[in-house]
């Protein structure tokens, strides 16, 4: 759910959870944030909440609405926004995880984008002078970049209903992590940790194995060489083969010993 | 010109973890030195018949030019290079038919697909893309990314509107501002660049670079380059481990030695007479 914080002189008034559609802000008191003062108009602003998204509308105010420190008539909001009417402050803090809705609509379909307002802009820039055509191409995108967030919207809105959206996959999922120690050759009793997607071990050229970090846990794959790696006395197939804690890896002539880190 | 011998070359296709189509096409034609990979959209299975037209088009159509093309010669009336002109009008043609199906066919109207096409010959790769599929390069140890979307993202970036660390986490990455088969015509960006011995070409949908990092990918080309097959799954699994959101498309390519274009008097009698 996201908030807003209401402050003056960077002291905190109070928590405003966006709880309805439409949140208004002014100087009366039927107003759903009420601030009592004369630079706030009666009817200064409303919030219009969305699904997980909240935009600001200035209401023609007196003295108008400053997020970020720009005069705004309309604006979407972002998480950490600073909404500035008179000398109160209103913080808008976002979802929890703002970074997870983010993701949601990054990874909907690609589409084309080809708004007419693009062309537009390309054909008017045409006639006028090169530094207009720039202008008018980059308002062009501004623009279709904040339709394209609206589309949005409406997208996530169709999915929602018919199926529930896809389960959030864990980018950095938690896991022990693993380790190996070499039990015998030259550099016998180093240990190595395991921090990286994949690891390749051996010699390049003569035998070659990776070891790769997945949600699922450690695996080993065979990349290069006559011989294949073992795992416990067993000589792995072509396909990755799984890892368990104090496993013992042969690889080129090296014993080491694989096991997980608490 | 065979080129088996020279290009090594690895594929993989996944529909990921959450899509039941894949909409990604790829197509590679080893001994002609050509590698096609679409990634389609529109409703239903559009999305599918967009990109396979597109890797089906150009690759039957450049082998069979290609048979009688030299593409390193220079044409005479305009003062280009035969290959980036051919590679265009196959490009071009493909675009029509897609944009002709999308036309007449209401279930397949507004399907389009992205584009990367490479064209290795006489020591050079030749790229036409369209879209936000990409071309990466991992050469001498050092990886970095070829081609630019055409994307709604790239062009803020560009005009300097947001950063590309804010990118990341931008709301619309699936915005494309060029693809094929959604205008009657379309201009693909065709650029040629010389190729080394060592090189590793990596061609691939939205669905990977958008699920793992730029700088895991270069790793795992560093670790797997040995083993190209297992890089390609390995760059798949990875995209999905990370949540697969996406069809995942690779595309793994190296230059295994020189292929310099046959040039000098002989070659060009022994390709007259043939």
């Amino acid at each position: 759910m996201a908030k807003l914080i209401l402050s003056m002189d960077g002291l905190v008034l109070k928590e405003i959870p966006l709880t309805k559609e439409r949140t208004t802000i002014g100087r009366k008191p039927h107003n759903d944030i009420q601030i009592d003062n004369l630079a706030v108009s009666g009817e200064h602003a409303v919030i219009v909440t969305i699904l997980n998204d909240s935009f600001l509308e200035d209401l023609g105010s007196t003295n108008g609405t400053i997020v970020n420190g720009n005069p705004i008539k309309k604006h979407f909001l972002q998480n950490n926004d600073v909404i500035e009417l008179g000398k109160y402050k209103l913080k808008f803090v976002g979802e929890a995880a703002p970074a997870a809705t983010g993701e949601k609509a990054d990874f909907e379909k690609t589409m084309v984008l080809r708004p007419a307002a693009m062309k537009a802009a390309q054909a008017a820039g045409a006639g006028a002078g090169a530094q207009a055509a720039v202008a008018q191409r980059q308002a062009a995108v501004q623009a279709a970049g904040a339709s394209a967030t609206a589309a949005g919207i409406a997208d996530k809105d169709a999915r929602s209903t018919p199926a529930p959206a896809a389960p959030s996959a864990p980018t950095k999922p938690v896991q022990p992590l693993g380790a190996i120690q070499l039990l015998s050759g030259g550099n016998a009793g180093r240990e190595l940790e395991l921090t990286k997607p994949l690891t390749t071990l051996g010699k390049p050229g003569v035998q070659v194995a990776v070891l790769t970090r997945r949600p699922q846990g450690y695996f080993i794959t065979h990349v290069e060489g006559d011989k294949r790696p073992t795992v416990n006395g067993q000589e792995i197939g072509a396909a990755p083969h799984s890892l368990k804690d104090h496993d013992v890896i042969e690889l080129a002539g090296v014993k080491m010993e694989f096991f997980l880190k608490a | 010109m065979d080129l088996t011998q020279t290009l090594e070359i690895a594929t993989c296709t996944d529909p990921g973890m959450v899509r039941s189509h894949n909409e990604d096409s790829i197509a590679a034609d080893p001994a002609n030195g050509l590698v096609v990979l679409a990634d389609g959209m529109g409703g239903y299975n559009a999305g599918e018949v967009a990109s396979g037209m597109a890797t089906t088009v150009i690759v039957t159509e450049m082998r069979q030019i290609l048979a009688n093309a030299r593409p390193y010669e220079i044409d005479q009336k305009n003062n280009q290079e035969v290959a980036a002109l051919l590679l265009r009008e196959q490009v071009l043609k493909a675009n029509s038919s897609i944009y002709q199906a999308a036309q007449s066919q209401p279930q397949y109207a507004g399907m389009g697909t992205t584009l990367v096409v490479c064209l290795f010959y006489d020591n050079r790769v030749l790229v036409a893309h369209l879209g936000d599929s990409r071309l990466y390069l991992m050469r001498e140890g050092k990886f970095r990314q070829v081609t630019r979307d055409h994307s709604l993202l790239q062009e803020q970036i560009d005009s300097g509107i947001i950063t590309a660390e804010q990118a990341k986490r931008a709301a619309h990455k699936n915005l494309v501002t060029k693809a094929l088969g959604i205008d009657p015509t379309v201009e693909p960006e065709i650029h040629e660049y010389p190729t080394k011995p060592g090189d590793i070409y990596l061609l691939c949908s939205d669905g990977l670079c958008d699920m793992v990092e730029d700088e895991d990918i270069g790793m795992t080309l560093h670790a797997l380059g040995g083993n190209l097959k297992l890089a390609a799954q390995q760059l798949v699994q990875m995209a999905n481990d990370n949540g697969g959101r996406d069809n995942v498309s690779v595309i793994l390519v190296r230059v295994l030695r020189e292929y310099p274009g046959p040039r000098g008097v002989m070659a060009k009698m022994f390709a007259w007479l043939k």
